[in-house]
């Protein structure tokens, strides 16, 4: 029964390991459906990881720790708006640069705390009842923190919203094409603030889980480019946050191999295997074409201005 | 309280919309220039002009689009500032853009349902979708709701387009163009409900091109010409060949010169020819013609009956399943559009912006695009801007395209210079095959003439026309025979001599069916 047992642990977690891929990828999804790429996911994790662990560790309260990293995520992505809606700077520029920042920042400010542990944890929780289930107990209602099922449950509820709901439509037009939103009297700027900054919030939160349960402790660029995997998987996600649930914990599950297997294979190739995957899928997902229905939102990366032709 | 009134006032009642001294520019030209424009409650105002008149920047304007340069805009006796769609909207103005405003992947129902007051939370295109059914029945208009729009054709857009300003309701309802791809009988549909909301009270501007329509819909008509209105008539008290003079500033003729047809050698035959849409269901299902050199083949029918398709088919645009194409005695069944564009054959696309132009490139660009490879614009792999410069100077002056300079971009241009640049670029290199789908749809009288002009000249000079079509008027205006598509199929191909109206009618309708002899296809 060793590999019952290895399988269990495997799935337990890249469950755990996919969870800040999943907050940051419904955060781009929700800000990329409405037009705006934000390829600052990088910055916006690490500064949540940082902030969440700085409050956890001064407060004892790992939950303020996150909901403060919510708060600075979602303030730097509005910056990140503020750039690309109002002054209609380039997306991928601003992105990029507020992934440096970002990275930069809480380089600087996590100095005294580096390699400090956090004392004042997440909580892992074993759901009573569910977790008892032979095999799929363990595997998936155990040692998960509540991230994992808050995760899951935010990713139906954004798929609800974008896809059964008025204001998902109103998103959606403002990412295919915002001059048609516009002539209907919907505030473009305003959706697109809003998606882009709630992206951010996501994000923050999936920062925070790395350094408050995860791996309960400061080290500087411990996002170790999950940000940029992010990006990659809300295109192979096809923009749909159901589809992302299960594209998130499948890297989660390519991270944790690659730690896994380091006995076997080189750490370095090992360590390659998420990127060099996300190149694979992008290109497959490339060549399904239309009849995936795999297309980026229309006005994807374009500023909008009013008038113009 | 108004100020100085401009525009005959039958009553006491300030305008429902007065539009004053309005100027807006434009890099290179002056859209509108001190245009005044009043519509009061209760009248259908139409608005005329040749392409590139200023009518859409004086409604986009109104519409909170466009910020005029100078100008007052008045709003039931109160001076308002329109600084948004949204602003105009809660003032109670709708419109029906020229260019559709539609977000293509999403359903007909999600695009009507977009900022809709009133429409549920949950589920919007569902509830949308219900209501809609029920009012395209009762307007006229039938469209599916739970069609995507990026498959619907044109005249089918343009329905949804008007639907969704219907279902607003709005007080001030400004219509651009609604009329420029539907069928007589959906406009004659369409009329009916402005009737209706005039008698209500509603104020309505109406701007289209074809004037036996403004003439009969309309109770007022503005003439513009180069961003300046000319003058306001009373549309009872004038006609066609008065508003074409005002228009245009010159005599138009209405009937066109044609000669007598004297078909050549064989150019284009089509057999059996087989496809499908974009839904992968089948949109051609055995279609057989030929088109010989020197004379004209339209294609008529109702929007949405392959048409698209079987254009898209024969310009390499879209893969045959079943069937040949045979052009210049070559076997082309879905070969690369290059290699068809090489052996002389010319496409005048339907979709105009999107498959006809490359937006954002100059109109030099665009003017050598299918030729920008080969000598004389190109040597040893560069481009030579001299000899570029040289043709689309040319160009721009034997097909008469309003173009601030050659360096614009493309899009700037309005519709009708638009479609001129096509022409000119498709005719230029004597073609032996034109392809040609909706070529005058939303031009002004003259360019619509001129255009017809030219389609004949190629036709004179030898080259095998394809005219698709659903302006029947122009079909039997311009062809030699006729062939009349339904449901992906050719219902009959008729002599345009002998066609009868009500005979095409039955065809379209797919009530009748010619035998095609062999000799006839
Ligand atoms: N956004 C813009 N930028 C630059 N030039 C523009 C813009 N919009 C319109 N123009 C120019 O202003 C002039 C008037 O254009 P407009 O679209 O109002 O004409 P129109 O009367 O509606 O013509 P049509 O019958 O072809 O629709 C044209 O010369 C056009 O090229
Ligand atoms: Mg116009």
């Amino acid at each position: 029964m060793d590999w019952v047992n290895w399988l269990v642990s495997t799935v337990s977690r890249a469950l755990a390991f996919g969870v800040p891929l999943l907050w940051g990828t419904l955060g781009e999804i929700c800000a990329e459906r409405a037009g705006v790429v934000n390829l600052g996911v990088e910055g916006m994790m690490i500064l949540g990881a940082f902030t969440a662990f700085a409050v956890a560790q001064s407060t004892g309260q790992p939950g303020l720790g996150l909901l403060c990293a919510a708060l600075v995520g979602g303030g730097a992505a509005l910056f990140h708006a503020f750039l690309t809606v109002t002054l209609r700077a380039n997306q991928y520029v601003s992105g990029l640069a507020l992934s440096m920042f970002g990275l930069g920042l809480a380089g600087l400010l996590g100095r005294g705390w580096e390699g400090k542990p956090l004392a004042a944890t997440l909580p892992t929780l074993t759901l009573p009842g569910l977790a008892r289930i032979p095999v799929l107990g363990p595997m998936l209602f155990q040692d998960q923190t509540v991230l994992t099922y808050a995760g899951v449950l935010l990713a139906v509820l954004l798929w609800l919203l974008l896809f059964r709901t008025r204001w998902g439509v109103v998103i959606r037009s403002v990412g295919e094409s915002p001059a048609t939103a516009d002539a209907l009297g919907i505030r473009v700027s305003l959706v697109r603030y809003l998606c882009v900054g709630f992206g951010g919030l996501l994000a923050g939160v999936g920062g925070g889980y790395l350094s408050v349960a995860y791996r309960p402790a400061w080290t500087e660029g411990m996002s170790a480019g999950m940000g940029w995997i992010v990006i990659a998987l809300t295109i192979f996600a096809a923009w749909d946050p159901l589809q992302a649930i299960w594209g998130a914990f499948f890297f989660g599950a390519l991270y944790h191999l690659s730690y896994r297997l380091q006995a076997y294979l080189a750490p370095e190739l090992l360590k390659l295997m998420p990127y060099l995957f996300a190149v694979v899928v992008l290109a497959a997902s490339g060549f399904g074409g239309a009849r995936w229905r795999r297309r980026a939102p229309g006005a994807l990366g374009l500023p909008y201005v009013r008038g113009e032709r | 309280m108004v100020g100085p009134v401009h525009a005959p006032t039958p009553d006491a009642h300030p305008p429902l919309v007065l539009l004053k001294d309005i100027t807006k520019r434009f890099p290179g030209v002056v859209a509108n220039d001190r245009v005044t424009f009043a519509l009061h409650a209760g009248e259908i105002h139409a608005l005329l002009g040749e392409n590139g008149a200023g009518k859409t920047t004086l409604m986009n304007i109104l519409y909170g689009l466009y910020r005029p340069d100078s100008g007052e805009i008045w709003v039931k006796g109160r001076r308002v500032d329109i600084r948004s769609p949204r602003e105009a909207i809660q003032l109670g103005i709708g419109m029906v853009h020229q260019h559709f405003k539609l977000v293509l992947p999403h359903t007909v129902a999600e695009n009507v349902a977009l900022g809709l007051a009133g429409t549920p939370f949950w589920a919007p295109a569902r509830a949308i979708g219900r209501k809609l059914r029920e009012l395209s029945q009762r307007y006229g208009l039938p469209v599916d709701p739970d069609r995507r729009v990026w498959e619907l054709s044109a005249g089918e857009q343009q329905r949804v387009e008007i639907l969704k300003a219907l279902i607003r309701g709005a007080e001030v309802l400004i219509l651009d163009e609604p009329t420029s791809v539907l069928t007589p009988q959906e406009a004659q549909e369409l009329f009916k409900v402005l009737a209706r909301m005039k008698a209500e009270g509603h104020g309505i501007i109406f701007i289209s091109h074809k004037l036996d329509e403004v003439l009969s819909v309309a109770d007022r008509i503005t003439v513009m010409r180069r961003g300046r209105v000319v003058g306001t008539v009373l549309a009872a008290e004038t006609n066609k060949a008065e508003l074409a003079r005002m228009m245009v500033g010159r005599e138009v003729v209405f009937r066109l010169r044609k000669g007598t047809c004297r078909p050549g050698e064989e150019a284009l035959l089509v057999e059996d020819l087989h496809a499908r849409n974009d839904r992968g269901l089948w949109a051609l299902r055995g279609v057989t013609f030929r088109v010989c050199r020197g004379e004209i083949l339209g294609i008529a029918g109702v929007a949405g009956n392959g048409q698209r398709e079987l254009v898209e088919v024969l310009t390499g645009l879209r893969r045959a399943e079943r069937g040949r194409i045979v052009l210049l005695g070559r076997d082309v069944t879905n070969r690369s559009p290059r290699l068809l564009s090489d052996l002389g054959c010319a496409h005048v696309p339907e979709e105009r912006i999107r498959m006809g132009i490359v937006p954002a490139l100059s109109v030099e660009e665009n003017l050598v695009l299918k030729r920008h490879h080969r000598p004389p614009f190109c040597w040893r792999g560069l481009l030579r801007p001299k000899a570029v410069r040289a043709f689309a100077q040319k160009a721009v002056e034997d097909y008469a395209i309003m173009t601030p300079s050659l360096r614009t971009p493309a899009k700037l241009l309005s519709g009708g210079n638009i479609q001129r640049l096509i022409l000119a670029r498709e005719l230029s290199g004597k073609p032996a095959v034109v392809i040609a789908a909706h070529p005058t749809y939303g031009l002004d009288v003259g360019a619509t003439e001129q255009i017809r002009q030219l389609l004949l000249r190629q036709r004179e000079e030898g080259a095998a026309v394809l005219l698709v079509s659903e302006d029947l008027e122009e079909i039997l205006e311009l062809a030699d025979r006729i062939a009349v598509m339904f449901r992906g199929e050719i219902m009959g191909i008729v002599p345009a001599g002998e066609a009868s109206l009500e005979e095409i009618g039955l065809m379209m309708a797919g009530e009748r069916r010619l035998a095609v002899r062999s000799e006839g296809i």
